[in-house]
C-alpha cells in the first residue's frame, strides 16, 4: 500500500517538472512545448510498439497529417483550436484504421516494408499537392483563433506551453487508464506470444487493429497540436527521418513505458538542442553511435537501467536486513 | 520509348547489383539491415577518391571499390552484425539506421553534403545511333557489366558447391547446420561478397544515381523494395524486380511527372499486399 502511494507520489512529481520549467525558465518555451509536443508523440508510437508490438518506421505519417489537418483549417480561416485539434486527431484515425488492415496482417519484415511505403507516400503526395500543403516551402498563414475563446497564443509561447501540457496530461492518463484495462493486458499479451492469444479466445486482429487506429489518433493530435502552436507545417513533419527519431526516443526512454516515451522524448529533444547547436552532423553521427550502443547494451533504455537499478538496490538493502 | 525503356533497364541493373548483397542478408539470416546503401555509398568514394586524389583510370578504381568495401563489410559483419542475427527485427531496425547515421555524418564530415564531381573516360561518354534511337555509351556499358557479373554470380549460386551451401542455408538454416555445412562462414563469405557488390553498384551508379552523403537514405526504399519484391535467395528475383522497379521510376518521372515517386511507393505497397512472400519467394 505504501509503495502505491510512493508510486503516486513519484508521479505527481514528475508532472510538476514540467510545471516548474514552465515558472522557472521562461526563456525556454518554445523548447519546452515541443518537448511536450514530441512526447506525446512518442506516447502514440509507444502504445503500437511498446505495447502492441508493431513495428512502424513509418508513423510521422499520422503526425503530418494531423498536422496539416490542423494546419489548413485554420489556414483557411477556421481557427478555432480546439476543434482543430480533434480534427487533426479524427482524420489521422481514419487513416490509421484503414492503413491498419495492410499493417496487422504482416509479419515484422512486411510491417516494416508497409509503414515505410505509407509514410514515403504521404511524404510524396504532400510534397506534389504544392497548391494545398505549400510543397517543400511548408504551409504557413496559420492563423490560429483563442482558445476557449479567450486565451490568445502569445509571443512568449506561454499559452502554447500550458496548452500543450494540458493536452498531453490528459491523453496520458487516458493512455495510463488503457493500457492497465484489459485491453491493454491483451495488446501485451498480443505482444508477448501472438500464437497463444487465439487460443484463449481474444481477437488478436481486431484488437491490434484498435490500438493501431488509437495510436494514429493521438499521432494526429500531436502533430495537429505542433501546427497549431508554431503556426506552420513543413514537409519534414511528414519526414522518414521524424519517424526514425521518434523510435530512437521512445528506445532511448524505454518502450512499453508510458513515462518512458515522455522521458526519452525530453532526452533527446534537450540533447538535440544542445548539441545539433553545436554541428548539427555531429549530432546525427552520435545519435548514430548512440542507438547502436543501446541496442547491445542498454535495451530497456533510461527507465529500464534506472529500474534495474532500483531492483539490485532493493535487493542488496534487504539482504542487509536480514 | 525505347529509350525510356533503355534507361529504366540500365537504372535498374544499377539497383539489381547494390541490392543483390541485401538479399542474402534478408534472406539467410532474416536480418533487416537499412545500413546497405551506406556500402554502395562506400564504393562511390572509394571511387571518387581513387580517381580524383591518386589518378587511378576509372575502371582500374572498380575492382578497387568492389575489394575495400567487401573488406568492410566483412569486418562489420564479424564485430557487430553476427551478435545480432538472433535479435527482434526492431533491434536489428534501429541498430542499421544508428550505422546509417553515422555513416551519413561521417560522409559529410569527410566529403561535404554537396554531389561528388564525376568525369568519366572519354570512351564511355558520349551516344551511339541504332535504329532511331540514342544510347548512352555509358549505359550501354553498365547493362554490359551487370550482365556479365549475372552470368557469373548465376553460375556461383546454382553450379558451384557455395553457391549450394548458400541456398541450403537460405532454404532452411538449421537443416544446414545439421548436415555439416558451416553456415555462419557461408554468411559471412555472403555479407562480404553482397557488400563488396554493392560498393562496385555504388562506384559505377556514380553518374545515374549521383553521390553525395544522404545517398543511404535516398535510395534505402529502393534496395529494400528489390528484395521484397524479388525474394531471396536467387538471382533471378531481385534481378526482375531490380529492371521492373528502374523501369516503372524511369517511364514514371518520364511520362507523368507532377506525379513522381508516387508510382514507386504505391506499387511497392500494392506489391506487398498482394505478394508477401516476394514475387519469386521460396516459401517455406
Amino acid at each position: 500500500m505504501s509503495a502505491l502511494r510512493g508510486g503516486r507520489l513519484i508521479e505527481v512529481a514528475f508532472w510538476l517538472v514540467p510545471l516548474a520549467a514552465f515558472l522557472l525558465l521562461p526563456g525556454y518555451l518554445m523548447l519546452g512545448s515541443q518537448i511536450l509536443i514530441v512526447a506525446l508523440f512518442a506516447l502514440s508510437l509507444d502504445l503500437i510498439l511498446g505495447y502492441a508490438g508493431i513495428v512502424s518506421l513509418g508513423h510521422a505519417a499520422f503526425f503530418g497529417l494531423g498536422a496539416y489537418a490542423a494546419g489548413l483549417l485554420a489556414a483557411k480561416g477556421w481557427g478555432e483550436p480546439l476543434s482543430g485539434l480533434l480534427a487533426g486527431g479524427v482524420i489521422a484515425a481514419l487513416a490509421g484504421f484503414v492503413a491498419s488492415f495492410l499493417v496487422v496482417r504482416g509479419e515484422d519484415l512486411a510491417r516494416l516494408m508497409v509503414t515505410l511505403g505509407i509514410g514515403l507516400l504521404l511524404y510524396e503526395a504532400a510534397n506534389r499537392a504544392a497548391f494545398l500543403t505549400g510543397g517543400v516551402d511548408g504551409l504557413s498563414g496559420v492563423a490560429m483563433g483563442k482558445i476557449f475563446g479567450v486565451f490568445a497564443f502569445d509571443i512568449g509561447g506561454k499559452t502554447a506551453y500550458l496548452y500543450s501540457f494540458a493536452v498531453l496530461l490528459l491523453v496520458f492518463i487516458f493512455l495510463k487508464r488503457l493500457t492497465s484495462s484489459p485491453f491493454g493486458l491483451s495488446l501485451r499479451g498480443i505482444r508477448e506470444n501472438p500464437a497463444r492469444m487465439p487460443a484463449i479466445g481474444s481477437p488478436v486482429r481486431a484488437r491490434l487493429v484498435t490500438a493501431y487506429t488509437i495510436g494514429a489518433a493521438i499521432a494526429g493530435i500531436a502533430g495537429a497540436l505542433l501546427a497549431q502552436t508554431t503556426q506552420f507545417v513543413g514537409l519534414d513533419s511528414l519526414g522518414f527521418n521524424r519517424s526514425a527519431e521518434l523510435l530512437i526516443m521512445l528506445v532511448l526512454g524505454g518502450t512499453g513505458r508510458l513515462y518512458g516515451a515522455i522521458v526519452g522524448a525530453a532526452v533527446f529533444m534537450i540533447a538535440q538542442d544542445y548539441l545539433s547547436g553545436v554541428n548539427p552532423v555531429y549530432w546525427q553521427f552520435w545519435l548514430g553511435l548512440l542507438l547502436v550502443v543501446f541496442v547491445f547494451f542498454a535495451r530497456g533504455g533510461i527507465l529500464g537501467a534506472v529500474e534495474a537499478a532500483a531492483k539490485r538496490l532493493g535487493r542488496s538493502s534487504q539482504e542487509r536486513a536480514r | 520509348m525505347l529509350g525510356v525503356l533503355f534507361d529504366g533497364i540500365a537504372y535498374g541493373s544499377l539497383l539489381f547489383l547494390v541490392s543483390l548483397g541485401l538479399s542474402v542478408t534478408m534472406g539467410l539470416m532474416n536480418f533487416v539491415n537499412l545500413a546497405h546503401g551506406a556500402f554502395a555509398m562506400a564504393g562511390g568514394y572509394v571511387c571518387v577518391i581513387a580517381m580524383t586524389r591518386f589518378g587511378v583510370p576509372f575502371l582500374a578504381t572498380l575492382p578497387i571499390a568492389f575489394v575495400v568495401t567487401a573488406i568492410v563489410g566483412a569486418v562489420l559483419e564479424r564485430l557487430l552484425y553476427r551478435r545480432l542475427y538472433g535479435a527482434s527485427h526492431l533491434d536489428q531496425v534501429l541498430f542499421s539506421i544508428g550505422l546509417t547515421f553515422m555513416s551519413i555524418a561521417a560522409a559529410t564530415y569527410f566529403f561535404g553534403s554537396s554531389q561528388q564531381p564525376m568525369r568519366l573516360p572519354e570512351f564511355l561518354r558520349g551516344q551511339v545511333h541504332l535504329g532511331g534511337v540514342d544510347f548512352g555509351i555509358y549505359r550501354l556499358f553498365l547493362v554490359a557489366v551487370v550482365a556479365a557479373l549475372t552470368a557469373v554470380l548465376g553460375f556461383l549460386l546454382a553450379r558451384t558447391r557455395f553457391g549450394a551451401q548458400v541456398r541450403a542455408s537460405v532454404d532452411n538454416a538449421q537443416a544446414a547446420r545439421g548436415l555439416g555445412i558451416d553456415v555462419d562462414r557461408v554468411f559471412s563469405v555472403a555479407f562480404a561478397l553482397g557488400s563488396g557488390l554493392a560498393g562496385l553498384g555504388g562506384a559505377l551508379g556514380i553518374e545515374v544515381l549521383g553521390l553525395d552523403s544522404s545517398f543511404p537514405l535516398k535510395f534505402m526504399v529502393y534496395f529494400l523494395l528489390v528484395v521484397a519484391v524479388g525474394g531471396a535467395g536467387t538471382v533471378k528475383g531481385p534481378l526482375v524486380a531490380a529492371l521492373l522497379l528502374g523501369v516503372l521510376d524511369v517511364a514514371g518521372k518520364y511520362y507523368v511527372p507532377q506525379v513522381g515517386a508516387f508510382v514507386i511507393y504505391a506499387a511497392m505497397v500494392i506489391l506487398l499486399i498482394a505478394f508477401p512472400a516476394g514475387l519469386f519467394g521460396r516459401r517455406r
